[in-house]
C-alpha cells in the first residue's frame, strides 16, 4: 500500500500531513525576517530620527486606519525613477518599524502618502480633507468634513499608547502621563493633519547613499 | 467516488438547504455593496455620509463576498459532499446548526461594524478582535464536524473533494489565528502585535492564502464533486488530482511575498515568492485540466446543460487567472501592475469568473436535488449565465485597460526627463473605465437577482407540489 493510499484511508494521518505541508512556506518566509540583521536598515545617528508617534499623531493614525485610507493610498515608495520624482526617496523598512498595523497599502487610487509630510500647509490639508474637489477638481476622494465635528476621546489615549508599548513601541512614562493633555479638545481633523504632516519626515537621507543592497 | 450509495434518509439536508439560501442572499448583498463602491469611484458624490463612504464600505464588500457568500457556499457544499461521499450523516446536527447560526451572527456583526469604522486595518482581516475570536470558534466547529463525519465514514477511501475541503479548513485556521493577533484597547479597537515589514509579510501570507485556500482549495473541492456529478462522468485522472493536491498545499503558502515586490520587504523574500508563483502554474493548471478533461468525449453535454456551462466556464477563468497571477508576480510586470487596477481586474477574474461561477453552478445543481423538484425556469438559468459572463468580461477588460494605462502614465516622462502626467491627470483618465466597471458589476448583480428569483420560485413550487401530494 502506497503512502498516499494510507493517507486516503486514515483521516488523522491526512490531517497531520496536510498540517505539516502547509506550514513550511510560511515558516521559511516569515521567521528569518526576525533574525536577519539586514531586514531593517541600520541608520547612522545623523540619519536616524525615527521616533514613536506623538499622542496626537497616533490618534490621527487611528482615524486614518478607521476610514480605510489604506484602501486607496499606499505608504510605500518603490525604488523607481518616476516614484522618486513624484513622491521622494524610496521607503525604508525602518520608517514603519513602529507602525501597528503597517499601512503600506496595495492600491493607488490616490497618490502615495509615505512622504506627504510637509508637502502641503496645514490649511491646505484641512481644506482638502473637508472638500477634496475644492482644491483638486479631478479627485474622487470622499469628503471628510465630519472630522471637525468629532472631538478626540482623551480618556482612551493613554490606554492606546500603553497597548502599543506592550508590543514594543518605546513610549516612556512621561508619554503616558501627558497623553490625555496632548489631545484634549483636539478634533479628529487636528489629529489627522498632525499625522499626515509627520509622514516620511523622520529620516535625514544622505545624498547618494545606497540604503538597500 | 461513491457513485452508487443509496440516498441515506438520515442525511442532514436541512443544513445544506439553509446555507445554500444564505449563499444566494449574500451574493446579492456582496455584489450590491461592490457595485455601490464602484459607482462611488466613478462619481464621488455617492459617498453619502461617514458611514457609507468608500473606505468603510470596501471592507464590507470584500468580507461579504469572500466570507459570507463564499463561506456559506463552502459550508453548504462541504456538508453536502462529505455526507454523500462518506455515506454517513453529519457527525453532529446540533454542532452543524451552531456553525450555521454562529456564522450568520458573525456576518451580521460585520455588517454593523464596518460602517461604524471598527477595523483592524489589514485587508480581508478587518474584523475586530471579539469577532475574530467568534470566527475561530465557529470555524473550528465546522472543521470538527467535517473531520468527525469523515472519521465515521462507511467507505474505505476519503474522496478527493474532501482532501481539498480539509486542506482549506486547516490552513484558514492557521492563517486566521496568526494574522489576527492583536493587543486590545477597547472592544472595538486594537493594535496588531506585529509592525512594519513583519506585519506586511504576515498580512500578505494571510492575504494571498485567503485566496489560495479559501477561494481556491475550497472551491476545487466543489469542482471535484459537482463537475463529475453534473456531467455524470468520472474524474479524468486520479493521479493528476493527487499530484496537484499536494503541490497546491505545499506551494500556495509561499506566494504572499509577491504582493510586496520592490517594497521594503527584503528582496530574497519577494523573489522566493515570485519563483514559487511561476511554479504554481503547473498545479493550478493540473486542476483545471483535470476538471475540463473530465468532459472529454462528452462536450456535447454543454449544448443544453446550462449548469455544466457555469462549471466549465469557471474552470476556463480559473486557468486564465492562474496564468495571469504568476505573470503579475514577475518583478518587471509587477513594477507596472502593482498599485493599479490591473490587480483589481485580476482578483475579479478569479472572484467573478472562477469562484462565483463554480458556486453558482454548484447551487443550481444542488437546489433541485435538495428540494426534490425541477428548477423553476431553465431559460432563466441560461439568461443568468450570459448576463454573468458578459458582466464579468466587461469588468475585467475595463480594469485591464485602466490598470495598464495608469501604470504607463505614472512612469511616462517627456524628452527632458520630466514626468509627463500629474497624478490628478491619471485619475481623470480612469473615469470611463470606472463607469464601465460599474456597469459590468451591475450585470453581475442583476444575474444574482435572477438567480434568487429562480431559486425562490423553485422552492415555492416544491412546497406546493408536496402539499398536493399530501392531500392526495
Amino acid at each position: 500500500m502506497s503512502f498516499q493510499e494510507k493517507l486516503e484511508k486514515n483521516i488523522w494521518g491526512l490531517i497531520v500531513m496536510v498540517s505539516i505541508v502547509v506550514s513550511i512556506g510560511g515558516i521559511v518566509e516569515i521567521v528569518p525576517l526576525y533574525y536577519l540583521d539586514n531586514t531593517i536598515e541600520t541608520l547612522t545617528e545623523e540619519e536616524d530620527s525615527i521616533r514613536p508617534y506623538t499622542a496626537l499623531e497616533q490618534e490621527g493614525r487611528d482615524v486614518y486606519v478607521r476610514e480605510g485610507c489604506y484602501l486607496c493610498h499606499s505608504q510605500m515608495i518603490r525604488p523607481f525613477r518616476d516614484e522618486k520624482e513624484r513622491y521622494g526617496h524610496f521607503s525604508l523598512a525602518a520608517e514603519s518599524k513602529y507602525d501597528h498595523p503597517f499601512q503600506w497599502g496595495s492600491k493607488r487610487t490616490g497618490p502615495d502618502l509615505a512622504r506627504v509630510g510637509g508637502k502641503y500647509s496645514n490649511d491646505w490639508q484641512r481644506q482638502h480633507l473637508r472638500a477634496p474637489r475644492s482644491l483638486v477638481p479631478e479627485s474622487v476622494m470622499p469628503n471628510y468634513a465630519f472630522f471637525e465635528d468629532h472631538i478626540i476621546d482623551e480618556s482612551l489615549t493613554e490606554r492606546k499608547l500603553r497597548a502599543l508599548a506592550m508590543v514594543g513601541v518605546p513610549y516612556t512614562d512621561a508619554d503616558f502621563a501627558g497623553a490625555a493633555d496632548a489631545v484634549r479638545g483636539k478634533t479628529e481633523m487636528d489629529a489627522m493633519i498632525a499625522y499626515l504632516q509627520v509622514l516620511g519626515t523622520m529620516v535625514n537621507f544622505e545624498e547618494g547613499k545606497d540604503y538597500r543592497e | 467516488m461513491v457513485e452508487n450509495t443509496p440516498e441515506n434518509p438520515n442525511y442532514n439536508m436541512a443544513i445544506v438547504k439553509a446555507f445554500t439560501v444564505c449563499a444566494v442572499v449574500y451574493l446579492i448583498v456582496g455584489a450590491l455593496v461592490g457595485d455601490l463602491i464602484a459607482w462611488q469611484l466613478s462619481f464621488p458624490a455617492l459617498n453619502f455620509n461617514e458611514y457609507l463612504s468608500f473606505g468603510r464600505l470596501r471592507p464590507l464588500h470584500t468580507n461579504a463576498v469572500i466570507f459570507a457568500f463564499g463561506g456559506c457556499t463552502l459550508m453548504a457544499t462541504a456538508f453536502y459532499v462529505v455526507q454523500r461521499t462518506c455515506a454517513v450523516p453529519l457527525w453532529s446536527n446540533r454542532l452543524a446548526w451552531f456553525t450555521f447560526w454562529g456564522w450568520n451572527l458573525i456576518i451580521v456583526a460585520a455588517v454593523v461594524s464596518f460602517p461604524m469604522g471598527w477595523t483592524q486595518g489589514k485587508e480581508y482581516a478587518e474584523l475586530e478582535w471579539p469577532i475574530d475570536i467568534a470566527i475561530a470558534i465557529v470555524w473550528l466547529s465546522y472543521m470538527f464536524n467535517f473531520i468527525m463525519t469523515i472519521a465515521n465514514r462507511k467507505v474505505s477511501h476519503i474522496y478527493v473533494a474532501n482532501w481539498f475541503f480539509l486542506g482549506m479548513m486547516i490552513m484558514i485556521t492557521y492563517l486566521h489565528v496568526v494574522n489576527s493577533l492583536v493587543v486590545p484597547v477597547t472592544l472595538t479597537h486594537s493594535y496588531s502585535i506585529y509592525s512594519g515589514v513583519h506585519d506586511a509579510m504576515i498580512q500578505w501570507w494571510w492575504g494571498h492564502n485567503a485566496v489560495g485556500f479559501f477561494l481556491t482549495a475550497g472551491f476545487l473541492g466543489i469542482m471535484y464533486y459537482f463537475i463529475p456529478k453534473q456531467a455524470d462522468l468520472p474524474i479524468y485522472s486520479y493521479r493528476l488530482s493527487v499530484l496537484h493536491f499536494w503541490a497546491l498545499m505545499f506551494g500556495y503558502v509561499w506566494l504572499g511575498a509577491h504582493h510586496l515586490q520592490y517594497t521594503a520587504l527584503p528582496d530574497w523574500a519577494g523573489s522566493l515568492g515570485a519563483a514559487v508563483s511561476i511554479a504554481m502554474i503547473i498545479p493550478s493548471w493540473g486542476g483545471a485540466i483535470n476538471g475540463l478533461m473530465t468532459l472529454s468525449g462528452a462536450w456535447n453535454k454543454l449544448r443544453d446543460d446550462y449548469v455544466l456551462r457555469f462549471l466549465v466556464v469557471s474552470l476556463a477563468f480559473y486557468a486564465m487567472s492562474t496564468f495571469e497571477g504568476p505573470v503579475m508576480s514577475l518583478k518587471t510586470v509587477n513594477a507596472l501592475s502593482h498599485y493599479t487596477d490591473w490587480t483589481i481586474g485580476h482578483v475579479h477574474s478569479g472572484a467573478l469568473g472562477w469562484v462565483a461561477m463554480v458556486s453558482i453552478g454548484a447551487i443550481y445543481h444542488l437546489v433541485p436535488k435538495l428540494w426534490k423538484t425541477d428548477i423553476h425556469s431553465v431559460s432563466l438559468v441560461n439568461n443568468h449565465f450570459w448576463i454573468h459572463t458578459i458582466g464579468t468580461v466587461i469588468y475585467i477588460c475595463a480594469m485591464w485597460v485602466s490598470g495598464i494605462m495608469q501604470g504607463l502614465m505614472w512612469r511616462a516622462t517627456d524628452d527632458y526627463g520630466n514626468l509627463s502626467y500629474t497624478f490628478a491627470e491619471t485619475v481623470v483618465a480612469m473615469h470611463p473605465y470606472y463607469v464601465l466597471r460599474s456597469v459590468g458589476g451591475l450585470l453581475v448583480l442583476l444575474g444574482a437577482g435572477i438567480m434568487l428569483y429562480n431559486i425562490v420560485m423553485t422552492i415555492r413550487g416544491s412546497s406546493s407540489q408536496s402539499a398536493v401530494a399530501a392531500r392526495a
